[in-house]
């Protein structure tokens, strides 16, 4: 499975238990619009780093958090697993 | 010197009651018979008046040391087995100690500065004691926030909720504990035996479960106590089977509605109870309805001398069973202006009961939203699959931290129904629990280490 599908399904994952509904995932869509508030995303981040083995917020500190559906992927597949 | 307020430990101990021992697994000592000999080796009549560190390998030795010097010595100090060695120079300064009973050779202090007696099983001539003075017991704390501290108590308040309930509360009974005697929750089962006319199987280190089971049935152990934890590792082993005490007790960490109906299904015919105690603040209360947490009318009267409140969230003791003081140069102090303990366990009234939430130390902030590991676990014991459960913090780039949890499953069901325990165990977690303490990941593991001191160990805490 592809990074960007093992984000998906863990978003998918992460919406049901928080009872959101996500819209389709498109790489231009503001991550505000996912409906995940803070709390959803910190979940997603945990599972990530367990699952793929990396936080790329965490390693780079400087790095400003991502604000598209597609930013957020490409952090993650930028940094060598 | 002040004159003792009760009799010293020898004064329960005689030839009257017969039958009564102390035992390890390797030594079965007569208790009966104890007062016509001594452990000590040397010149141990220059031990009246000192301060004395009790170092021995072992929990006998020390627990013979501490028969023949309660009484004697003007302060005893307690070593726990698992203290740093480079610890003890800075103990022996805070305790003013000028002399070591011991069974093993001493390389971190200077021997011509102390008087060193050797310890052994009782095989010398009986020294002939006869009670002096009114004992300083001294003791450490388990040190799981920062350095351990001295901590004085006597003898009086050390046995106060033992001769409170009196001694016909437990007749004939033979006590064992999993904690080591020389820690507090130890200690008061070691008095128990002692001052209640009874006998003592003693833990040993490194022993497995089953053969310590084996040993407690051979012993015929009728009352025994542990922490929350011992007690889920002794349900978890299944070694618990042909072992039936009339008495089980709990002390020292959380009792949580899981373990209290995980040991009244596996020990139908006892008698269960949860104590709070703590090195510091003395005993305060047992609970004996199997019901987790403590009566609400408890708080804000006098029982048997104990006063408790509730202060910003944390239980406050006020009784003589308390310490006296932290001991040492810089010892800060232990009660507030009015005489009471501040515990650090964070209750919350729930109903007609309270409840215990956590240590104050150990919360996990999520975004400025307060979690205690232990509410979270509680919830996620109470799932028939999960033997024990510890949840922890986990660094976030987003609220600072999120709540994650490791979880020991009973009786590994078939991996298959990993996924749904999983899902279940966060379905019981998002129906009673706020969303930021819903654990973000939860893991199985295969074990969890817990402290020397019988609880969970919690790293991050």
């Amino acid at each position: 499975m592809s990074v960007r599908s093992r984000i998906f399904s863990a978003m998918q994952q992460i919406a049901e238990e928080q009872k959101v509904t996500l819209p389709p995932l498109r790489d231009d869509l503001p991550l505000p619009d996912t409906g995940f508030d803070s709390l959803a995303f910190a979940i997603l981040v945990a599972r990530l780093e367990d699952d793929l083995g990396i936080d790329p917020f965490t390693v780079a500190e400087q790095a400003p958090f991502p604000s598209t559906v597609g930013e957020f992927v490409r952090a993650y597949e930028n940094v060598p697993a | 010197m002040s004159p003792p307020e009760m009799p010293a430990l020898r004064e329960y101990l005689g030839p009257e009651l017969k039958g009564r021992t102390i035992s390890d697994a390797c030594h079965d000592v007569s208790l009966t018979d104890i007062l016509r000999s001594s452990c000590l080796i040397g010149r141990c009549r220059e031990l009246s008046g000192r301060s004395v560190l009790i170092a021995t390998s072992g929990q006998l030795l020390s627990a013979l040391a501490m028969i023949e010097l309660d009484g004697i010595a003007r302060r005893m100090l307690l070593c726990p087995p698992d203290l740093d060695p480079d610890r003890i120079p800075a103990l022996l300064a805070d305790a003013a100690i000028d002399a070591i009973v011991t069974d093993r050779p001493l390389h971190r202090c200077d021997a011509a500065a102390h008087l060193i007696i050797g310890a052994g099983l009782p095989e010398q001539a009986a020294v002939g004691w006869k009670t002096e003075r009114a004992t300083e017991w001294l003791m450490l704390t388990s040190g799981t926030s920062g350095l351990p501290k001295i901590v004085g108590h006597t003898l009086e308040g050390l046995a106060g909720a033992i001769i409170a309930e009196g001694p016909a509360r437990h007749p004939n009974a033979t006590w064992a504990t999993f904690y080591d005697i020389r820690r507090y929750g130890g200690l008061q089962i070691f008095l128990r035996a002692v001052i209640g006319g009874g006998s003592m199987v003693l833990s040993e280190p490194g022993e497995t479960i089953a053969d310590h089971v084996a040993r407690l049935r051979a012993g015929r152990v009728t009352h025994i106590s542990g922490t929350p934890s011992h007690w889920r590792k002794l349900l978890m082993s299944g070694a618990a089977a042909n072992f039936s005490p009339r008495y089980v007790r709990l002390s020292g960490e959380i009792a949580d509605q899981a373990v209290l109906d995980g040991l009244a299904r596996v020990f139908p015919d006892a008698s269960i109870g949860h104590a709070y105690a703590s090195t510091e603040a003395g005993v305060g209360f047992t609970v004996d309805d199997g019901l987790e947490g403590f009566p609400a009318d408890l708080i804000g009267r006098n029982r048997d001398g104990v006063e408790m409140k509730v202060l910003d969230g944390s239980l406050r003791i006020r009784s003589r069973r308390t310490a006296h003081a932290y001991i040492g140069a810089e010892a800060p102090p232990l009660v507030d202006a009015e005489g009471f303990v501040d515990t650090g366990d964070m209750v919350e009234l729930r109903g007609e009961r309270y409840h215990f939430v956590g240590r104050r130390g150990g919360i996990i902030n999520i975004g400025g939203l307060k979690v205690h590991p232990e509410e979270v676990e509680a919830v996620i014991n109470r799932h028939a699959c999960v033997r024990m459960s510890r949840a922890r913090s986990r660094r976030s780039p987003i609220t600072g931290a999120v709540v994650v949890a490791d979880v020991v499953l009973a009786d590994c069901p078939d991996p298959g129904r990993r996924e749904a325990i999983r899902m279940e165990i966060l379905g019981r977690c998002k129906d009673s629990l706020a969303p930021y303490k819903v654990p973000a990941v939860i893991r199985f593991v295969e074990r969890l280490d817990v402290t020397a001191a019988g609880k969970l160990a919690r790293a991050d805490a």
